[in-house]
């Protein structure tokens, strides 16, 4: 039978430490090629745009950040919620590992949106809703780690993030259908599944290749961040000090 | 998509400033993310390694 796989055997820290080290070797090697790959067809087949030059190429990062940031953000309240259901170690670990990388992409695509903005728009930064709602969603991320680092005890800290990362949950529709319900200067989803692409072939190609790109290097860093989390918070216990001596 | 010469590339046709301060700033920040990460390893292993060296110490 093959109901019979031991889904909670990597629901410990000691036996998820090495499948974690193993899986972020293969993400970051993963996400290297495709960032390569994207950039490649970014700047060298993508044409130049027939209204915006070459200051749309922008979109090849500002893009997949954006969409990182929010995907970012349901996987980490997604860990969170799982560890106030069930109270699994590994969950709330997973979802502070994944708060800073989420930030690192809320704040690229805002930091790429306004130079972006500036020579499109005429503007650096304006309050229309998706810019506002994704400033909001940096706000977030950092309240999460704040409450976290202010709250000794990792396990209280862990329930009282997966709160604040469940309720922000809210904000991640807005953000993603801000463009359609309010009159907004920022333009429309670039990707649609219901309308033909307006995009040449090869700017989305690119772009879907560097989105790939971000996601692999989001599990790498994640992945590399729950390890240092686990190093830390299971200091007392054997197979960490093992670990320890044996690499010395 | 030929540029012709490396002049025109780092040009990107007169938006130098706003496409290349876009992908310096995420180039930058993806890598202080990881030296960081490998320095917060190093230093949970230096602490595990020191709470080691302690212990044997107690017997």
């Amino acid at each position: 039978m093959s109901g019979n796989i031991n889904w909670f055997k990597y629901s410990s820290p000691q036996t998820f430490f090495p499948l974690a080290g193993r899986l972020a070797s293969w993400f970051g090697t993963l996400a290297a090629i495709a960032c390569a790959a994207g950039l490649y067809l970014g700047f060298f087949v993508a044409p130049t745009d027939a209204q915006q030059g070459e200051a749309y190429r922008i979109i090849f990062i500002h893009v997949p950040a954006a969409w990182m940031s929010m995907f970012l953000y349901l996987v980490m309240a997604f860990w969170a919620g799982l560890g106030l259901a069930f109270n699994t170690r590994l969950s709330g670990m997973m979802a502070s590992a994944i708060a800073p990388t989420g930030a690192l992409f809320t704040f690229l695509a805002l930091w790429t949106g306004s130079l972006w903005g500036k020579p499109t728009w005429g503007t650096w930064w304006v309050w229309d809703a998706r810019l506002t709602s994704e400033l909001i969603l940096l706000f977030l991320y950092f309240g999460f780690m704040a409450l976290q680092a202010a709250i000794d005890d990792p396990r209280r800290a862990d329930k009282a993030g997966a709160v604040l990362a469940l309720v922000g949950v809210v904000n991640i529709p807005i953000i993603y259908f801000s463009v359609k319900w309010w009159n907004t200067l920022h333009q429309g989803a670039s990707v649609s599944l219901t309308k033909a692409p307006t995009m040449a072939a090869t700017m989305l190609t690119g772009m879907a290749v560097m989105a790939f790109g971000f996601w692999f290097y989001s599990i790498a860093a994640a992945l590399m961040r729950a390890r240092c989390i686990m190093l830390e918070r299971e200091r007392a216990s054997d197979w960490a000090a093992d670990y320890a001596r044996g690499s010395a | 998509m030929s540029w012709g010469s490396l002049e025109n590339f780092l040009a990107m046709g007169g938006y130098a400033f706003y496409v290349w301060g876009s992908y310096l700033v995420t180039l930058g920040l993806i890598v202080a993310e990881i030296v960081l990460l490998a320095l917060r390893k190093r230093r949970a292993l230096a602490r595990l390694r020191l709470d080691g060296t302690a212990a044997q110490g107690d017997r």
